[in-house]
């Protein structure tokens, strides 16, 4: 019997290993500057996660490379005590910065934070640095990126019924969906914006079947936000309706369809953060990414053919966001 | 509003999404229902499912042929219930800890797999909808039952086809006799063993079958954990449906009838907030389960290993 058991422990033990590693912890020469991030879903989800992976991959390119720069990261991390102990990992390990992305997070981050004094973290999306000098935070203003895409939706529009797929009623994608309602309802009073939360991140079945609804329900213009959307996007384009999307570029998956996305560009952040820690502040300040910061980027897709028209309007849009003369009332 | 709820357009999207939704929860809960009969609790479902998933999307990304995609899922779900079938049945592992197991060796290979093999979440073309001819044109019915895709179809053929084998043939009388009284069912000639592997291997298949529908029939893309727990709830459903494939049938279908359904409360408007209508599936579904538990017994030889007295 004995056998068995070590058998079964080795093969639950590899697969957490194989689960677990993302990335690969590599020795590090001297000066170095060394980052570790901790994610909720996959670097490559198209979304959140990835709009973080990105950006430091961006940074990566304008320090020098793996030699200046080493980014090592947890992903797939949806348990927030997996999470925890990566980050406490990470933090051992004397890596610079320590990256918590992702909102649920922050409470282990303000138990893990004091231990590591010396060590520096951010964590996002939130504004809160619980007061630690070592911690920074981050969070982005997605309902500017929304409004924009909002205001666009209402204007190609046909039908006046647009269709939201969320996953769960709070934080980034609330903020995203509410602004994206009130672009709609400024440019469209009439219009009729349906919002679905699915009451997951995960559940890509799910999300295609909210899709379907909403196409049933008469919309044909879509967006979402989270990784799920993925799902969401396909019945999209299986019904010609057209997308909008958020937190990533999602134009790859349906060229055809995807007008614009909300893209984060976490640099305008990162490259404050770096430089303050190199300086010696370890934390302590909150970043927003917003329009005019050029944290939040418009990104459309060149396969589509947007009229020059709409195009002007969004344009004008997000002028105005970011000089102040249209201002987003969210509820 | 909530009279919305009973216009056509709404009845009929209601469902067709149910319809959609329960076909992987049907392929992976009959598969469960076989092992499950014959005495082994595989909760390695999820991991099979996942593998299978990726497999056929990976198949069919490459060569375009969504067929060679859908037999390799069922080759890998095999190959999943060969493995758990040795384990279980050879080295007479406890069941729950090596499904488990295999659960997390399918959710960490098929990240793996993706990611050294994929790098980033894609799109295919999936198996088209089939209309059947005369039936699809029935207004309502026809859009609801008739106009699906092939792994949809599949799956409700699998209901009578597994009920007859499991009530009607030789195989389905050792499957029951394996799962009720092993020793008897051994001392009467029938290898416990032989007909374990059988089980295993084909739930492990059908099990390959319910990710493939997912990922080159319904959604097609694959996305790191797209299953989202589905394996699990194939399991529950099982014993939510008491061992008969017309009771996962009915389980299935209360699930995702019900999961459409608040689809269709929040895109009405009706005021029920999205946390609570979110739930509603699950609540229902553990109502039933309470209301209907006492009435139905498990297979008595669940998740004992059989060994051999001589």
């Amino acid at each position: 019997m004995k056998k068995i058991y070590w058998l079964v422990s080795l093969i639950v033990v590899l697969s957490m290993v194989l689960s677990a590693c993302g990335g690969q912890a590599t020795q590090a020469p001297e000066k170095k500057f060394r980052v570790a991030v901790v994610m909720p879903s996959a670097i490559n989800d198209l979304a959140f996660s990835q709009s973080m992976y990105d950006a430091l991959v961006r940074i990566q390119q304008e320090m020098g490379g793996p030699d200046k720069f080493e980014i090592v990261y947890s992903e797939n991390m949806f348990v927030v005590d997996d999470a925890a102990a990566a980050i406490r990992d990470y933090a051992t390990q004397g890596y610079d910065l320590v990256i918590a992305h992702g909102s649920q997070y922050g409470s282990s981050l303000q138990e893990i934070a004091p231990d590591f004094p010396k060590t520096s973290f951010a964590w996002g999306t939130t504004a809160d640095t619980f007061g630690q000098p070592n911690i920074f935070a981050y969070e982005a203003a997605s309902q500017e990126g929304g409004y924009v895409n909002g205001v666009l939706a209402a204007t190609l529009s046909t039908s006046d019924v647009i269709g939201v797929v969320g996953p769960i009623e709070t934080g980034d994608a609330k903020l995203y969906v509410d602004g994206f309602k009130a672009g709609v309802l400024a440019t469209k009073p009439d219009a009729t914006v349906n919002v679905n939360y699915i009451g997951s991140f995960s559940d890509t079945a799910l999300a295609a079947e909210a899709a379907n609804t909403h196409i049933a329900a008469g919309a044909d213009v879509l967006t979402g936000t989270a990784q799920m959307v993925v799902g969401a996007i396909g019945k999209a384009q299986e019904a010609n309706a057209l997308w909008f999307g958020t937190q990533s570029n999602q134009s790859s998956l349906a060229p055809k369809i995807v007008v614009a996305s909300q893209v984060y560009h976490w640099e305008v952040a990162l490259r404050e953060i770096i430089s303050l820690i190199k300086a010696g502040t370890l934390g302590g300040k909150s970043f927003t990414a917003n329009l005019a910061n050029g944290g939040e980027v418009i990104e459309f897709n060149p396969d589509y053919a947007l009229s020059a028209d709409a195009k002007a309007l969004a344009d004008k849009t997000i002028q105005g966001i970011k000089d102040g003369s249209i201002t987003i009332t969210l509820p | 509003m909530i009279s919305d709820l009973l216009s056509v357009t709404v009845l009929i999207g209601i469902l067709a999404s149910g319809i959609r939704l329960a076909t992987p929860y049907l392929y992976a809960a009959i598969g469960e229902t076989f092992g499950q009969k014959s005495g082994v609790l595989n909760l390695g479902v999820e991991g099979q499912m996942l593998l299978g998933s990726f497999a056929a999307f990976y198949v069919t990304f490459k060569t375009g042929n969504l067929w060679l995609g859908l037999l390799t899922a069922m080759l890998v779900g095999a190959l999943m219930g060969l493995a758990m079938a040795y384990v279980t049945v050879n080295l007479h592992a406890q069941q729950g800890i090596s499904g488990i197991g295999f659960y997390l060796f399918g959710l960490g290979m098929s990240e793996l797999l993706f990611q050294s093999l994929m790098g980033s979440v894609e799109t295919i073309q999936g198996f088209p909808k089939v209309h059947i001819p005369v039936l699809s044109d029935i207004p309502g019915i026809g859009e609801i039952f008739f106009s699906q895709n092939v792994l949809v179809y599949g799956a409700y053929l699998l209901v009578p086809l597994a009920w007859f084998v499991l009530n009607k043939t030789t195989l389905g009388l050792k499957i029951r006799a394996v799962g009720e009284n092993p020793d008897a069912a051994d001392s009467l000639g029938v290898s416990v063993a032989r007909v374990r592997y059988f089980t295993i291997i084909l739930g492990g298949t059908l099990s390959g079958i319910a990710g493939a529908s997912l990922s080159i029939a319904l959604l097609n893309v694959f996305q790191q954990g797209m299953t989202s727990g589905q394996g699990f709830i194939a399991v529950a459903l099982v014993y939510f449906g008491a061992w008969r494939p017309v009771g996962v049938l009915g389980g299935a279908l209360l699930f995702s009838l019900v999961n459409s359904l608040q689809l269709w409360i929040q895109v009405l408007g009706i005021p029920i907030p999205s946390d609570i209508a979110v739930m509603m599936p699950y609540v229902l579904t553990i109502l039933v389960l309470v209301a209907t538990v006492s009435r139905v017994r498990a297979p008595s030889a669940l998740s004992k290993p059989f060994e051999r007295e001589d």
